[in-house]
């Protein structure tokens, strides 16, 4: 990337850090990229500040991560909220660690619409729930699929035969 | 066994196939079937004239190209609601790369979007040097762009034929395919393969452009355009495909963005996104090229969007065919780069250099990244996450269809069920790429 | 065939015949008429493409009528991976499709599941239909499509009609009752 964004990421985190406060847990800056972490409490709040007060109108991914032997651990697992200003051409990811034994994460389906398939593929693959969401089904893998392809436990060539046809009905009258 | 071993006749043996799967041909009961004995007579059947109707599209459907599924309700002609599923050609790309080395991971990216490979190579490789801080040769820069470019008119190729073609105009796509063998040509004579290239290699290219490459695209770009020219010629006056693609799967802008569109179809409802005037890379700033939109945001735009790139593709070509300066192919640095034979064969260093790249493969530092780059579709974006190891801790990537079939089930409720077929060959969803 | 000299017309107002055996009559129609249904899944089915395309031109071989029902076709051509979702459809598929039916895996997802050896793929569809002719490479290069369906042609000609061995549809449903 040749432009260079640390100004504007620097002025960004000060803002985040004082409208939160102790909802901030760290920074990451790593590699010229800027992402929060923040708790699980805060964290729907922090993605709708960012989407109305600064713009970031494209949630362009939602990342599930198994943090099982990663150095930098917090909580088992982290939800990476990915988004892109379209008018200010600006990226910031917001991260959230979520614990094991509870795995409730509020959606961001009511703030972007891209949020509602991200969020159930970080479903499937890791098993969060995320609170609100209008469909939380499984989507790639087939509907008698026991457990979460992701996370860092599931054997590699963990394969389960399907043998019958998905009823769709929830999808089909899922609200537009 | 001989060891011509290519194509194998085997005979089957009664029994043993269904005895390995968990189903054979008789689990299917799910339909409801007149001849069978256990049939009830009595059985109330709903009244067929107020009742809705309810019809399964896909998965193996020929217009869905690769696969998945609508399930719709339908009111006489009209699709009262949807569903969409996906998943059918989930292939398990992110949990197999977390046992492969960082430069294993490249054959793989060939097969998220499969009609435009070399793209997605390139998208990884930006990707892993701007982790590892490398600067690749301004040589290898613009034979990357030559080649993207390439690729990107070869993947609209494929995107408009197909959706020309399903909706009942073969020509065009034969016109479109005749003109890819040729550029297919092109990338074989400097990949060795067909489809799967695998050409890049993270901090350069696999080896360096064959004698008189350049002159074979010049004088290959010369047939591009009338190909372009006889479909536009067929297409964008056409009665037919004016009836049946304009004013259908419309979407605005700010819809559009909501649902985490980019690429050529958010382009198609305005937005003028495109990462290389943006955030240019490779030199793109450099380059004399506009980026085509639309009005309308619908399924003529995204067509008619793609047809344009094509030609703005071909000025970057030309531009691009020109300035490939002599140099180097690969970056100097012995924690990417393989060193020369020569030296292997005479230096402990560079055997131990050798091994060690071979063995333990490249090694980014510990951290996160995010990096994007614009391919035919749109944003692809390769999330990395790397524990300074030799194997990718865990790679996310970031299809740029995976958003714009969610929107499928929006853009498709309250039309037709013909319209499923010109919508979907606008959004061009490839498979590969959307359920990896 | 052969056309028996002591049949032929004596004079140019009478009718000829051709004499031959019903089974080779049968063989050749069904050797130069495969209609294919492509179960394009993946990147083999872009290949897939330009094997039908002008370049290539599969015509040649009798085998360029694609059918996308299974009703109309004879041949299976399965390109591309079929995971453990995609499983019972390529199944069900297979089960419509009339005799005589022939199985072309094309590719090595579809023949062994490839390099995708994980949770999704299914490793080889040969366990889930039985299968003619394997076509090994990802993607296979057009001309070894050509060859595999060459292959098939020879295998229709030296099968014997009109069983070519394989047990039908309700033989196998009977079967399966009985050990039931």
């Amino acid at each position: 990337m040749s432009k260079d964004n640390t100004a504007r990421h620097d002025a960004l985190v000060a803002e985040i850090k004082q409208q939160f406060g102790a909802g901030v847990l760290d920074v990451d800056r790593s590699f010229g990229d800027c992402a929060v972490i923040v708790t699980r409490d805060v964290v729907h709040d922090v993605l709708a500040y960012l989407k109305h007060q600064h713009r970031f109108n494209l949630l362009m991914d939602v990342v599930g991560i198994d943090c099982m032997n990663l150095p930098s651990y917090r909580e088992r697992f982290e939800v990476s909220y990915n988004l892109y200003s379209v008018p200010d051409d600006l990226r910031v990811r917001v991260e959230v660690p979520v614990p094991e034994l509870d795995m409730d994460v509020p959606t961001a389906t009511d703030l972007w619409k891209s949020a509602n398939w991200g969020e159930r593929e970080a479903f499937e693959m890791f098993g969060f729930n995320f609170v609100g969401h209008p469909c939380l089904k499984r989507l790639l893998t087939h509907h008698e699929f026991k457990g979460h392809p992701l996370r860092k436990d599931y054997p590699v060539m963990g394969g389960q035969w399907c043998s019958s046809t998905s009823d769709m009905t929830e999808e089909l009258n899922e609200p537009r | 066994m001989s060891d011509k071993k290519t194509i194998d006749i085997q005979q089957f043996v009664p029994g043993e196939g269904e005895a390995r799967a968990p189903y054979s041909s008789v689990d299917f009961d799910n339909d409801v079937d007149l001849t069978r004995d256990d049939f009830d007579e009595g059985l109330e059947l709903p009244d067929i004239n107020t009742a809705p109707m309810y019809v399964n599209i896909g998965p193996t459907h020929p217009a869905t190209h690769g696969t998945f599924r609508v399930y719709a309700q339908l009111e006489g002609e009209t699709i009262e609601k949807a569903g969409v599923d996906v998943g059918y050609l989930h292939r398990g790309f992110e949990k197999i790369v977390e046992i492969k080395q960082y430069g294993q991971v490249i054959p793989y990216t060939d097969r998220l979007n499969y009609c435009s490979g070399l793209v997605n190579n390139v998208a990884y490789c930006k990707a892993m040097e701007r982790m590892m801080g490398l600067e690749v040769p301004e040589r290898t820069k613009m034979i990357r762009v030559i080649i993207m470019e390439i690729q990107r008119i070869m993947d609209h190729m494929i995107c408009c034929g197909a959706v020309i073609v399903d909706i009942g105009a073969l020509t065009n796509f034969w016109y479109f395919f005749n003109a890819r063998e040729r550029l297919n040509d092109l990338l074989e004579a400097l990949t060795g393969a067909r489809l799967t290239y695998s050409y890049m290699r993270i901090g350069g290219l696999a080896w360096d452009l064959p004698a008189g490459w350049r002159e074979n695209v010049k004088a290959v770009l010369k047939e591009i355009p009338p190909a372009i020219a006889d479909v536009r010629g067929l297409v964008a006056k056409n009665r037919i495909f004016q009836d049946r693609t304009r004013g259908v799967g419309v979407i605005s802008g700010d819809d559009a963005i909501s649902f985490g569109w980019t690429g050529p179809c958010l382009r198609a409802s305005g937005p003028d996104l495109d990462l290389r005037k943006v955030r240019p890379y490779y030199g793109y700033e450099t380059f004399d090229f506009d980026v085509p939109v639309g009005a309308n945001g619908d399924s003529y735009d995204r067509v008619m969007v793609r047809i344009a790139e094509m030609e703005e593709s071909l000025k970057i070509i030309h531009q691009a065919i020109d300035r490939v300066p002599d140099g180097p192919i690969s970056v100097d640095d012995k924690r990417v780069t393989l060193p020369p034979k020569h030296r292997v064969h005479t230096s402990m260093e560079a055997l131990i250099n050798h091994f060690k790249l071979v063995i333990e493969g490249v090694k980014p530092p510990a951290g996160r990244i995010y990096d994007a780059t614009e391919t035919p579709n749109g944003e692809l974006g390769f999330y990395i996450i790397s524990d300074g190891s030799g194997h990718p801790y865990r790679i996310k990537v970031r299809p740029p269809c995976f958003y714009t079939m969610n929107t499928l089930k929006f853009l498709i409720e309250g039309g037709m069920v013909a319209d499923i077929v010109a919508i979907l060959g606008g959004l061009n969803v490839v498979a590969g790429e959307l359920d990896r | 065939m052969g056309i028996d000299q002591s049949l032929l017309p004596a004079t140019k107002d009478e009718a000829g015949i051709i004499t031959t055996r019903l089974d080779e009559i049968v063989r050749w129609g069904r050797k130069n008429s495969l209609w294919p249904l492509p179960f394009g899944t993946a990147c083999c089915a872009i290949e897939f493409m330009g094997v039908v395309s002008s370049k290539f031109d599969i015509s040649r071989f009798g085998a360029e009528l694609v059918r996308f029902s299974p009703r109309q076709s004879d041949v299976i051509l399965v390109a591309g991976t079929i995971n453990y979702k995609l499983a019972p459809v390529l199944k069900r598929i297979y089960d419509q499709i009339a005799e005589p039916k022939y199985v072309i895996s094309m590719g090595a997802c579809a023949c062994s599941g490839g390099f995708y050896d994980n949770y999704a793929t299914v490793q080889g569809i040969e366990q889930i239909i039985p299968v003619d002719v394997f076509i090994p490479g990802c993607p296979p290069r057009p001309e070894a499509i050509l060859d595999a369906v060459m292959k098939l042609q020879e295998r229709i000609d030296t099968e014997p009609v009109p069983s070519r061995g394989r047990p039908r549809r309700h033989e196998v449903v009977e079967k399966m009752k009985d050990t039931k």
